[in-house]
């Protein structure tokens, strides 16, 4: 193919804009690099930049501004065959600035043109991110009080493997972008350019002065050495093979006949480091080993190592509905902090129900019978008390029994651990 | 009987695995961060790929490249998750791009509560995005409504489109239950319509109630795709007729498949005067309030939909025609009971909402019934 120009969409830039040698440099690199027109796809997003993908013959996607480089990566991951080039000015660089650092880090295989004409052309000429301090622009005195950032030195320092600085008017442009599409990795050519629609109508900038400006600041020349590492998607398809196979739902069989198969809200009250979570699990378990419907909801800090932890579980032979607590027909009280959580519930028990108080916990009034146990007096650690007041429940076969409860174990914990817990479990039964 | 074990965001993970989808893209935040972890199990395995983007605007923008590659694609967030979507909502809406967003609604206005439940969003998943074009939106009301009604999710985003929402709730999400395997229902796949056309291929080009017919980015055959007002072929057009068509049949789309988008529980007792609407969650407790009314001897009808958005109009008519009385629960404070109102104009329409991070427990629904 001799040109991917799209002859029914010619370019409509002002007069004398950059952006129109740019158009066709890309034209002459992507010529020069042969890849069929289907392999390649522009992205773009909003302003006069953002008009490239559709002077040009390949695939394209043209989106919200700043946003390109999420579309093109989601496009790269999914298609790595695909030679992306994503066109982007100083305004969407700005606006998606979040993207063009996480780009550099990640290192897909991407080519990133960003056309810095120092200014939004296409909503009238306002200052942007490159805008030096000293121009006139459509935004007043505002840039007076900020300063350009230099994108070359942000994106090297960001991790990009490839980066350049070059004219618009350069005659080795065509040459750059191929060179930039050729490396493997994330490249980011920047080219600076005049807008003759906005900014040079009051500010003194020609292809000479962009040579000054270039000259001052030198192109860090293309491949970073330093930055050199892995493409991302190649990175990630080893690392994602690497991973373990696909987790099966775990399934529970009814295999127990409960004689004590009625509903049941149990309500565990520990802190944090407790293994509250845990013990509400194994209720769980043991319940459906028992033919039974089970929910359980679990309320503890933001900041997971300290303060409280309560599990709420209901067991029912019918589906269950509401999911909150309403008449508790278990509480384990194993801490304070649990406690002081659903103080309220203590009053309002109803007489039938079990609550088992650790000899350490303080807990309210309550019309409930109450068991107190000093699991510290059977050495039983801290960590364990919520298990072993499990064990309590088996052997006075409320919610579940012994059989149970082994099961229960055994089907979250792996040998070791489950031994372990027997341990505990035999000190109680 | 073998019963599974998960949380609702497990489930609309599996429910994303069992719909083919192969590409996933999110940020984390509470509730809805365990659908993310998930994904990152269940998708390498099988080939797909799961990304974590820099924030939410980035991970939708992932999702939108990736579907336009022809990816089935899922995101999960929360609601200040979705005020970053909200653009490519947009975009997705306009460009239909199929795609479909988990929304673990948590208690608002803006950070609000990370870790308490409420039916924040139900006005704002269908109206946070410009140009007021329709989105489908489904509501579950426990794990195994998660699992199902993702699958539904991707077909209806795969055949129609567009953006597709489950609105689940830190309630369902968070909360791990017991289901039985057996009793699951999933719904045949459906994958987009491809392009076997013989003359040049026109994006955009579609009967007038449905999507057009989809080729991916980076096949044979060159694809324009573009966020801005276009024309069939891809271009921007200002051209009045072309974008009045094109906007007509956005909504026309969806309007033309209302019957079967339309998925809804019911259980219609005879000889009752009141029938109580809800959804999500709070469904559950209406009918255990039912079941306890018809203890008392004064029994009521329940109707639990399921697609929100578009609201189920002749549905809706067409179930609540016989009652004399309509009592409307919401996990906020008057949402949906605006659309129900709006339809079943004339009818008596009572309603109850709270939004104070806990569920609705069933006596307040029976006081809510019986309070007339
Ligand atoms: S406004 Fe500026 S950037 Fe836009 S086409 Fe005109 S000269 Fe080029």
């Amino acid at each position: 193919m001799n040109s991917f120009l799209n002859t029914s969409r010619p370019p409509v830039f002002c007069p004398g804009c950059t952006h129109d040698r740019i158009t066709k440099s890309l034209d002459a690199a992507l010529v020069t690099l042969g890849i069929p027109d289907h392999k390649t796809v522009i992205v773009t997003d909003i302003g006069c930049s953002g008009l490239f993908d559709t002077f040009f013959n390949v695939h394209a996607l043209h989106g919200v501004h700043g946003r390109a480089l999420t579309y093109a990566a989601g496009l790269k991951l999914a298609d790595p065959s695909l030679n992306v080039i994503v066109t982007m000015g100083d305004g969407g660089m700005g606006i998606g600035g979040a993207h063009v650092l996480a780009a550099c880090r990640k290192n897909l295989d991407m080519t990133l043109i960003i056309l810095n004409n120092f200014n939004f052309g296409m909503t009238g000429g306002q200052y942007s991110a490159t805008t030096p301090s000293d121009a006139q622009v459509g935004s007043a005195f505002l840039n007076q009080a900020e300063i350009p950032m230099d994108i070359c030195g942000v994106v090297e320092s960001a991790g990009a493997t490839y980066v350049s600085r070059i004219s618009g008017h350069d005659d080795g442009l065509s040459d750059e972008l191929v060179s930039a599409m050729q490396h493997k990795g994330f490249a980011v050519v920047e080219t600076l350019g005049l807008c003759t629609g906005r900014y040079t109508k009051r500010n003194q900038l020609t292809p000479k002065v962009i040579d000054q400006m270039i000259a001052q600041r030198p192109s860090p020349g293309g491949v970073i050495a330093k930055n050199l590492r892995s493409e991302y998607g190649d990175r990630y398809r080893q690392l994602a093979q690497e991973k373990g196979k696909f987790p099966d739902p775990f399934v529970v069989k009814k295999q127990f006949d409960m004689p004590d198969a009625r509903r049941h809200e149990v309500v565990i009250l520990g802190s944090a480091g407790m293994r509250i979570v845990t013990a509400g699990d194994m209720v769980c378990f043991a319940g459906i080993s028992g033919g039974l419907n089970v929910s359980i909801k679990n309320d503890y800090n933001i900041t997971v190592l300290r303060g409280q932890s309560v599990s709420e579980i209901l067991l029912s032979p019918d589906k269950i509905g509401y999911t909150g607590i309403e008449s508790p027909t278990v509480v384990l009280a194993l801490s304070d902090e649990g406690v002081a959580r659903r103080q309220k519930i203590f009053a309002g028990l109803s007489p039938d129900t079990y609550v088992l108080k650790e000899a350490s916990v303080a807990i309210p009034d309550t019309p409930a019978q109450v068991e107190e146990i000093d699991f510290k007096a059977i050495k039983i650690k801290k960590t364990d008390w919520a298990l072993a007041s499990l064990a309590v429940l088996a052997k006075h076969e409320i919610v579940l029994n012994k059989d149970m409860l082994v099961f229960a174990l055994k089907s979250r914990f792996n040998e070791k651990v489950f031994n372990l817990s027997m341990e505990t479990v035999e000190k109680i039964l | 009987m073998a019963f599974v074990f998960m949380e609702g965001n497990e489930a609309v993970a599996r429910g994303a695995m069992a719909a083919g989808c192969n590409f996933f893209a999110g940020y984390p935040i509470t509730p809805a961060t365990t659908i993310f972890n998930n994904m990152l199990q269940m998708l390498p395995p099988k080939g797909g790929t799961c990304i974590q983007g820099e924030d939410e605007i980035a991970s939708m923008g992932y999702c939108i490249g990736a579907s336009m590659a022809g990816k089935k694609v899922l995101t999960a967030t929360s609601g200040p998750g979705i005020s970053l979507y909200s653009e490519h909502i947009s975009f997705a809406i306009g460009s239909e791009i199929p795609l479909v967003i988990a929304n673990v609604q948590r208690l608002g206005p803006s950070t609000g509560s990370a870790t308490r439940g409420a039916d924040s969003d139900i006005q704002f998943m269908r109206w946070g995005s410009t140009s007021g074009a329709p989105v489908i939106v489904l509501a579950p009301k426990d794990a195994k409504d998660c699992l199902e009604l993702t699958v539904h999710a991707f077909n209806f985003a795969e055949e129609f489109r567009c953006p597709v929402f489950i609105a689940s709730n830190k309630e369902i999400g968070m909360t791990k239950e017991s289901f039985d395997m057996d009793d699951l229902n999933l719904p045949p796949l459906v994958e987009r319509t491809p392009y076997t056309g013989t003359g040049p291929y026109v994006p955009f080009a579609a009967d007038p109630d449905k999507a057009p017919p989809f080729l991916p980015i980076g096949g044979k055959t060159l694809v324009r795709q573009t966020s801005s007002t276009h024309g069939p072929d891809g271009y921007i057009t200002i051209d009045p007729r072309v974008i009045a068509e094109m906007q007509e049949r956005l909504h026309t789309k969806l309007d033309a498949a209302m019957d079967r988008i339309s998925l809804y529980e019911e259980n219609m007792v005879p000889d009752t005067d009141t029938l109580v609407i809800s959804y999500g969650i709070t469904s559950r407790a209406v009918a255990d309030a039912a079941a306890a009314l018809t203890d008392r001897g004064r029994p009521v009808s329940t109707l639990s939909l399921k697609t929100l958005w578009p609201v189920p109009e002749s549905l809706l008519l067409e179930k609540a025609k016989p009652f004399r009385r309509i009592v409307v629960i919401e996990m906020n404070l008057g949402q949906y009971v605006n659309e129900i109102k709006r339809v079943l104009c004339g009818k008596q329409v009572d309603f109850y909402g709270q939004m104070n991070g806990i569920l609705i427990p069933p006596a307040k629904i029976m006081e809510a019934i019986e309070n007339e």
